[in-house]
């Protein structure tokens, strides 16, 4: 018994104290970016990695989703004779909810891994502490480009999802299920509000920061040499994708109460 | 333990020059286990060589990143160019550590910069003209005679080249200090000989004071009975019985800094441990 309660109080403080470093690490982190130097150029290459890079599977997710959703709703609508409304149905869901988390999702599986493995072998091959040597920050040099490019790239590539996946349904909607083109468009345009789409495009701003924290959290602690490289690279992502759908619940909630008071 | 080494060199050294480049103050490090470094006591003095030797794993390099702040220590306190660093906020240690080289174990190059990238890091980062850059590359590269290398990724480098680029890059900035971390370790017997040189020749030649750790006697006993001929533009063996009397060796071991002195004091040390290491 008294061995149970020992090793639920060493996890207890060991999660504690893993909090309380990553809340130190965001912190340093966001208060990088506002003393010099600031590293222009390895913000833009962030930017291009990781923006440009994911457009890609941004595009080939925001699109098939929306088809999908279509597809799915216009057969559910059909039985009520509201197949009308599936542009309304899919721009909603993509706009407010579906493009926000599946573009975090995305982004998050292909670059919090990436910045996890690529800072883990550089402290595992004492680039990072060379880096320190050499009079450079590794936190304004390593991981406040990757948190700024991440926040600003995922805010684009959530509107590039909203508008392929609306796209998508229009697609499916017009092709396989043979609505009217201008109809959906129609009902997808009425139903949106401002509240919709600040509601959309508030959420990647936090799932952004979310992944580049937690992918340089995880690279910055590595240790124990290529084993420890491929620890910190699973637990960014599976960290910086719980961590994720649990704040869009969070923010949902929030969000709705602020703009509709529900 | 024989009289400390420093206080020996240090009474042959002009005035201006007793002001010790490192010191340890009772400097103590614990990890989880039992403590990696205790009670750690010794100095650094201007245009001093200082060889650090033990057994490995014994805290050989978690000093030498004390001494250049990468790491901090439980207790004790350490002074870098006189300043204490023990508690110093890592902004002003970041420019304390522009006037020190350090060259790591494995060379620690940015694998995806190239060699030239590399050993200009540091005047890149002072946004110098890139003709300067250029020229100041060429030059530390000539210097470790690797100036064919200038456009090549370190990946492309072998295990002792990439240690030489690492040594460039050490000193391209011309340091006030610098910090050897098992320069030769894992390469042949060639390779480290010219590594050896090269450490000799930045000794002799600039006279920087320099911390080294190594746990190859052959490597430390070759820094103490050679000096580097600039004339001949090679590393030469000092007459028969001769030492550089500002090169002198500390010994840890246990986490405990078991001997600072000389290298006549070293050979001729009673300390069991000292003789069955040196055996």
């Amino acid at each position: 018994m008294a061995f149970a309660f020992d090793r639920i109080d060493t996890l207890a403080k060991s999660m504690l104290f893993a909090v309380q470093e990553y809340t130190l690490f965001c912190w340093q982190g966001v208060s990088s970016l506002f003393r010099a130097p600031h590293y222009w150029a390895d913000i833009m290459t962030q930017c291009d990695l990781i923006g440009v890079g994911s457009l890609p599977i941004v595009v080939l997710t925001g699109f098939f989703t929306g088809g999908v959703l279509a597809l799915q709703s216009a057969a559910s609508l059909a039985q009520f004779g509201a197949q009308a409304y599936t542009g309304r149905f899919v721009s909603l869901s993509m706009i407010r909810e579906l493009a926000p988390v599946l573009t975090g999702l995305m982004v998050s599986g292909r670059n919090a891994s990436g910045m996890a493995s690529e800072l883990g072998s550089m402290v595992v091959t004492e680039q990072i502490d060379a880096m320190r040597a050499l009079g450079t920050d590794p936190m304004k040099k390593l991981v406040s480009p990757r948190v700024l490019a991440t926040v600003v790239m995922l805010f684009l590539l959530t509107i590039v999802s909203d508008t392929l996946g609306t796209a998508g349904g229009a697609f499916v909607a017009v092709f396989i299920s043979k609505q009217n083109g201008t109809q959906f468009f129609t009902s997808a345009y009425q139903s949106l509000g401002y509240d919709d789409i600040a509601q959309g495009l508030t959420k990647p701003l936090f799932f952004g920061f979310i992944i580049a924290t937690v992918g340089c959290y995880f690279g910055m602690k590595t240790s124990g040499g290529t084993q420890g490289v491929g620890r910190s690279t699973t637990q960014a992502v599976v960290v910086s994708s719980v961590l994720i759908i649990f704040c869009d619940f969070i923010l949902s909630r929030a969000l709705l109460w602020l703009y509709s008071g529900i | 333990m024989p009289e400390p080494a420093h206080l020996q060199a240090a009474a042959t050294l002009p005035e201006a020059q007793k002001e010790p480049v490192v010191l340890f103050e009772n400097v103590s490090l614990r990890f989880d286990g039992p403590a990696v470094l205790e009670d750690v006591s010794f100095r650094v003095a201007a245009g001093e060589t200082r060889i650090l030797l033990g057994p490995a794993g014994v805290g050989k390099s978690v000093l030498l990143k004390l001494a250049n702040g990468i790491m901090r220590p439980d207790s004790g306190r350490i002074f870098l160019f006189g300043e204490e660093i023990t508690a110093m906020p890592e902004e002003q240690l970041l420019k304390l550590r522009t006037r020190t080289g350090m060259v790591f174990q494995e060379g620690a190059l940015f694998d995806s910069l190239t060699v030239r990238d590399n050993v200009g890091y540091q005047l890149m980062e002072q946004h110098l003209p890139v003709d300067e850059i250029d020229r100041r590359v060429r030059e530390a590269l000539r210097f470790v005679e690797l100036e064919h290398t200038y456009d090549m990724l370190p990946a492309s480098l072998s295990g002792g080249m990439r240690r030489r680029v690492a040594i460039a890059r050490a000193i391209i900035n011309q340091p006030s200090l610098l910090l050897y971390d098992s320069p030769t370790g894992g390469l042949d017997p060639v390779t480290s000989t010219t590594i050896d040189e090269l450490i000799i020749k930045e000794r002799d030649v600039y006279g920087t004071p320099s911390l080294l750790v190594t746990h190859r006697l052959q490597d430390a006993f070759t820094m103490v009975t050679s000096h580097f001929d600039s004339e001949k533009g090679e590393m030469v063996p000092l007459p028969h019985g001769q030492t550089n009397s500002l090169t002198s060796f500390l010994v840890l071991h246990q986490g405990k800094l078991i001997f600072d002195g000389s290298t006549a004091a070293l050979v001729g040390s009673d300390d069991p441990f000292l003789k069955e290491f040196l055996a």
